[in-house]
């Protein structure tokens, strides 16, 4: 009793000096978080209320809501996310389950087969997307020389192509997590749960893919975010007619040569961003605990 | 630690400035083939005659010029822009006016000069054609680029509206003389827009950038689009079957102007002056086809009368074309643009 008493000043002091010691060593990771993040975003929030002469002006979200464009290219760019992202989840769930189900060795060569489109440029394969898709493409000679079709399809320069090229560009984000989901679900369950008389099929619902919803929900949520963003891809693949967000920020900020115009759209979306975010967050939450709490 | 940062920083300034009174100046232009041209032909040869140093950098336009203007931190000196967004910068106060009893300008075409820029080339806003499609004849009026039923088929045009009205008031009718006059209302604009809205479902592409309409007419991916004649002259040389013509084509100008507190004004000012001569205007057909501003190139003989021949600003060829009005796009682009884009995205 005694000896403790007359230790606690120095356990009291030695906690402090760790936490003194973990806050210096988190210090520069915290100072390059408020110098690249905090402060950028500070200032992308300041411009936007600087109008055209360089007073305090609401006319920049004015603009966004008189002009008829900007509700149109906020939908596009949800629609474009939205139907990317289900794509995703239905190309690359089945491809996900299909490799955990595979030994080891040749589950990881899948994933280096994934992964290997991350390795090459994002250019490059929104490129060779153009050149595969295009009217005297790859796709369409070959589809007519085989008696396909007759006359060429058009499957880019418009939203079909947009979202081929952003499928693919995607998926490993989606596939990735999913996959580490799965692989972590004990096989045992789904024997106890055939063990008690399910059907291939019910074990499968009601055990393997309640399981893998968390892992499915922050790959979908990656994707969706990412998307909400994306500038290259559409920009090139959907022929000037497919106009995303982050194309109109670029065209704002050569149209009125003022960053209010084009900060305000930037803080639009980020709003709109995190508010997703944490509508998500919660039901992600809730998924957690439906998922593990039987 | 941090003073000496300070101190070898401050020396640093120091010693630019010292070089910069040293004659030098900064020009910042687009890259590419284009920089290279207007290096091989312009700058390289002045500096060499006049014993100012060049730095030839690269930007992003005009809104690089703002936000060096606004922050006060201007290390450009001179800046080779499209005459559109010069004329703009130029009333929003981002560029120095030009001193023209500095820069003779008295053998230019009068209007490929202003208060703000200097012309540096001329090209053209024209229409191409798939020769595969139409054969060597093809459309010969905008109203035959709107014409789908004589010549059917998939259209590229414009996703900004510079160069994208004056073709669809031409086709709706209105003489070359009173494109601008029709253009100089919002009704009018609505009404070049109401044509492109016609034309719209056969328009396969907006186009973005000069490289993607040369692309897009070498794929073969549109029989028609609008576009710069430099880049179609390329394509053809790189086997594209693609032809155009200048007859109601728009003849625009590229140019260079000094920001406003440029570190070098007066020595811009000189270099411009040089580079806006006839003996070195006369050489940047050589490396793209773009033509001189200053009529005085035509008569050096460096340029071919077959060189000449293909050039937007060679008098038949100009006769043929509508010349871009400055006035308007400083007083209508912004509002203008704002109705495109509302039209693109229907």
């Amino acid at each position: 009793m005694n000896t403790l008493a007359t230790n606690a000043p120095g356990l009291r002091r030695d906690e402090g000096m760790e936490r003194l010691a973990l806050f210096g060593l988190a210090s520069p990771a915290l100072l390059l978080v408020m110098v690249i993040l905090v402060i950028p975003v500070g200032w992308l929030f300041y411009l936007s209320f600087i109008g055209a002469d360089g007073q305090f002006s609401l006319e920049n979200y004015a603009r966004m809501v008189e002009r008829k464009s900007y509700s149109r290219i906020f939908v596009t760019t949800f629609q474009v996310s939205l139907l990317t992202t289900g794509l995703c989840i239905a190309i690359g769930y089945p491809l996900a389950y299909f490799m955990s189900q595979l030994p080891t060795k040749i589950a990881n060569l899948c994933l280096i087969t994934v992964l290997l489109p991350f390795w090459t440029s994002l250019l490059v394969r929104t490129y060779a997307w153009l050149v595969l898709l295009q009217k005297q493409g790859l796709v369409n000679s070959w589809a007519i020389s085989l008696g396909l079709w007759d006359e060429p399809i058009k499957i880019v320069h418009n939203m079909t192509g947009t979202l081929i090229g952003m499928v693919h560009i995607m998926l490993p984000f989606l596939i990735l997590p999913v996959y580490g989901a799965m692989r972590a679900i004990d096989r045992d369950y789904l024997k106890a749960a055939s063990n008690l008389g399910a059907s291939p099929s019910r074990a499968f619902w009601t055990v393997f893919f309640p399981l893998s919803t968390p892992g499915l929900f922050a790959g979908a949520l990656m994707v969706f975010v990412l998307c909400l963003g994306f500038f290259v891809t559409p920009a090139v693949l959907g022929g000037g007619k497919v106009i995303l967000v982050s194309m109109k920020i670029v065209s704002n900020i050569e149209l009125f040569v003022n960053w209010g115009a084009a900060s305000a759209m930037g803080v639009v979306l980020l709003v709109l961003t995190v508010a997703i975010l944490w509508i998500a967050s919660r039901f992600l939450r809730l998924e957690q605990m439906t998922g593990g709490g039987h | 630690m941090k003073k000496t940062l300070t101190i070898s920083m401050a020396a640093a300034l120091l010693a630019t400035t010292a070089m910069a009174q040293d004659k030098t100046v900064t020009i910042a232009s687009w890259g590419g083939s284009y920089q290279e041209a207007q290096s091989k032909a312009l700058f390289v040869p002045a500096s060499a005659a006049t014993g100012i140093t060049v730095k030839e950098e690269t930007y992003g336009g005009m809104s690089d010029v703002k936000l060096q203007v606004s922050s006060g931190a201007v290390t450009l000196d001179i800046v080779a822009s499209g005459s559109g967004s010069a004329a703009r910068a130029g009333a929003e106060g981002l560029l120095e006016p030009l001193d023209y009893s500095i820069i003779d300008v008295s053998t230019f075409y009068p209007t490929l000069k202003s208060e703000f820029c200097v012309g540096g080339d001329v090209f053209s806003t024209v229409y191409a054609w798939n020769t595969d499609t139409y054969g060597d004849a093809g459309p010969q009026s905008w109203a035959d680029f709107w014409d789908v039923e004589k010549f059917p088929g998939k259209r590229a045009y414009r996703n900004k509206v510079a160069g994208a009205l004056e073709p669809a008031i031409m086709a709706d009718g209105v003489a070359m003389e009173d494109v601008y006059t029709v253009l100089d209302s919002e009704e009018g604009i609505e009404r070049a827009l109401n044509k492109i809205r016609e034309l719209k479902p056969n328009i396969d592409v907006f186009w973005s950038s000069g490289a993607q309409q040369a692309q897009l007419m070498k794929d073969g991916e549109v029989d028609m689009t609008t576009g710069w004649n430099g880049r179609f002259d390329n394509a053809a040389k790189d086997g594209a079957k693609v032809k155009y013509s200048f007859n109601q084509a728009l003849l625009d100008y590229d140019c260079f102007a000094i920001p406003k507190g440029a570190p070098n004004k007066d020595t811009a000012m000189a270099f411009l002056a040089e580079i806006s001569k006839a003996e070195y205007q006369d050489d940047l057909p050589k490396y793209i086809t773009y033509g001189p501003t200053n009529k005085a190139a035509y008569e050096t003989g460096e340029i071919s009368a077959e060189t000449a021949a293909m050039l937007p600003s060679s008098p038949e060829n100009a006769a043929l074309q509508v010349p871009i009005s400055l006035e308007w796009y400083a007083k209508w682009e912004t509002i203008a643009d704002e109705m495109y884009q509302e039209m693109l995205t229907e």
